[in-house]
């Protein structure tokens, strides 16, 4: 039994002067929810190239569930399921039909087939909908059938590459719910891409970043939470003058300032207490009544990144 | 491998039996078009005279070419091409796969146009007689045209996976068709009188098993070929960077 489901050493792959990704060494545990987040054209999709063996490093090397991506690949993708940049799905083909034939890929009985292609489709709402042709539905149903391809073999690992791009909130929620609780149900690694931050923050228990190619870093989501990105606090109350402002402006851990409609809002650099602040607002004549502490998000801590690296 | 190959060819199967992207009943209006249509026009002659023969040849590739770039490059421009090959599947055996079931596809039509054709001309022009396709003939038709077949799936195969979409790899290859014909016709035209009547008189007079030997054979090592240029091309790497 391997330790880690992904382990890579300084992976590389360029495409002629284009580095798509440069040096990304990462170990990630088996059982985990992995997000890797990064911008538009970053290079997470060629990373999931990588790992599944379909491109071959220019430097470095990956092993994925202790196969190496560059000699073993047809055994990684024995192992993995995965939904990539599109669902993939044959559209003129029924939902029953999609998943037969990836069960027949896989190889498993008509027994198990007929189970398994149920208890997926049963999962997912879609049990009643088999036999429409894909072609006909909408985007939410066709990444849940994604979803339900990639997990039809029960793969230790599976892929999702922006599994909930394109869909309305409703529809990436619901996706999010099967998923999570699929994913918990049958115990399965994943290493999700997505630009939908709070995405990450509810589902993945470890994250990293990237950009341009590099890994920025990788760690838990409160850990990059409380490294990166700002801490908000929000004081409620009157008497917020501009000399009271000037002195705020001064402290050192005061990032920004914003006040309006007896509401002031700081930004702290750093996880510093509030308390000295407060202090200096009542000395400084202002009625608070009410104060609120927030942690920054993981998107400010990831937008935080993105500008400290450029 | 061969039960990969099986999996891939059901699929494309399903895929075609939605009338692969040409409608649902493409494949009946298509039979009953070259089985019925042209047999009864011929009438008689359509099981006496060679004219079955061109025309079996004529019509799989025809068949072929009708759903090649669809099963190829159709994959690559709907987006399913990408995840197949994240599958557990080898290059080969979804390529065969591929070749396989555009071959039993155009085979399979051609035959049944021949058949359905000779029940046609029968109940047409039979006159109480049950006219047969000699047998010689028969043999001649079913191993060229699946030759043929193997053949245009090929080249069929080396188009799509230039082409961006299945319109431009329909488009040249039905040109590059149309092109052949032309050029087999005129091209006759243009050789001068004296080697026309050589080239008549060495096809005249020779055996009949042997231009059918030289015809098999030539279609043999073009298929070997192909398929190997096909082998070649059809890589994961190559497809995921396409």
């Amino acid at each position: 039994m391997v330790e880690y489901a992904i382990q890579s050493d300084g992976l590389s792959r360029s495409f002629g002067a284009v580095h798509a990704v440069e040096d990304v060494s990462m170990q990630i545990p088996v059982g985990t929810i992995f997000g890797f987040l990064g911008p538009n054209g970053s290079g997470k999709t060629t990373t999931i190239r990588l790992l599944l063996g379909l491109l071959e490093p220019t430097r470095g090397s990956a092993t994925v569930l202790g196969f190496d991506s560059r000699s073993q690949a047809s055994d990684i993708r024995q192992r993995t399921g995965a939904l990539l940049e599109h669902p993939g799905l044959y559209e003129r083909l029924n939902a029953q039909e999609n998943l037969e034939f990836y069960a027949r890929v896989w190889n498993l009985s008509p027994a198990e087939r007929d189970t398994r292609v149920k208890e997926l489709l049963t999962h997912m709402g879609l049990w009643d909908r088999r036999g429409d042709q894909v072609g006909n539905w909408s985007r939410g149903m066709k990444q849940k059938l994604a979803v339900a391809r990639a997990m039809l073999h029960r793969p230790s690992l599976i892929f999702l590459d922006e599994p909930t791009a394109g869909l309305d909130p409703v529809a990436s929620a619901a996706l999010r719910e099967d998923l999570s609780s699929l994913v918990t149900r049958e115990g399965v690694t994943v290493f999700l891409t997505t630009h939908n931050l709070p995405e990450a923050e509810s589902i993945c228990n470890l994250v990293g970043v990237i950009r341009q190619g590099r890994l920025l870093t990788i760690d838990s989501p409160a850990r990059i939470r409380s490294h990166g990105g700002e801490q908000k606090v929000e004081f409620v109350g009157q008497g917020f003058t501009p000399a009271v402002l000037e002195a705020l402006r001064l402290r050192p851990e005061v990032a920004e300032i914003e006040a309006s409609n007896g509401t002031l809002t700081l930004a702290l650099r750093e996880d510093r207490p509030v308390a000295p602040l407060v202090r200096l607002l009542v000395e400084g004549g202002c009625d608070i009544e009410e104060v609120r502490k927030g942690a920054a998000s993981l998107e400010q801590a990831f937008l935080a990144l993105m500008e400290r690296d450029a | 491998m061969i039960a990969d190959v099986r999996v891939m060819i059901w699929k494309e199967f399903r895929e075609l039996r939605q009338g692969g992207g040409r409608g649902k009943y493409a494949p009946i209006i298509l039979v009953l078009i070259y089985g019925v249509f042209f047999p009864l026009q011929a009438g008689r002659s359509w099981v006496d005279s060679y004219q079955m023969v061109g025309f079996g040849l004529g019509i799989s590739v025809f068949m072929v070419l009708s759903v090649v770039a669809d099963s190829i490059a159709g994959e690559r421009e709907r987006h399913t091409l990408e995840t197949l090959l994240a599958s557990r599947l080898s290059d080969r055996s979804i390529l065969i796969g591929k070749i396989g079931a555009v071959v039993l596809y155009g085979w399979g039509l051609t035959i049944a146009s021949l058949i359905v054709g000779l029940v046609a001309v029968n109940l047409s022009s039979g006159e109480g007689h049950l006219l047969l396709y000699p047998a010689g003939r028969a043999i001649t038709t079913v191993v060229l045209t699946f030759l043929l077949c193997v053949l245009a799936t090929g080249i069929g195969v080396l188009v799509s996976l230039r082409s961006s979409t299945v319109r431009q790899a329909q488009q040249v290859l039905t040109i590059g068709w149309i092109a052949l014909i032309f050029l087999a016709v005129f091209g006759v035209q243009l050789l001068s009188p004296s080697t026309r009547l050589r080239l008549e008189h060495r096809i005249t007079t020779a055996q009949l098993t042997t231009v059918v030997v030289v015809a098999a054979l030539v279609l043999i090592l073009l298929d070997v070929i192909v398929l190997a240029l096909n082998a070649a091309r059809f890589q994961r790497s190559r497809l995921i960077l396409d």
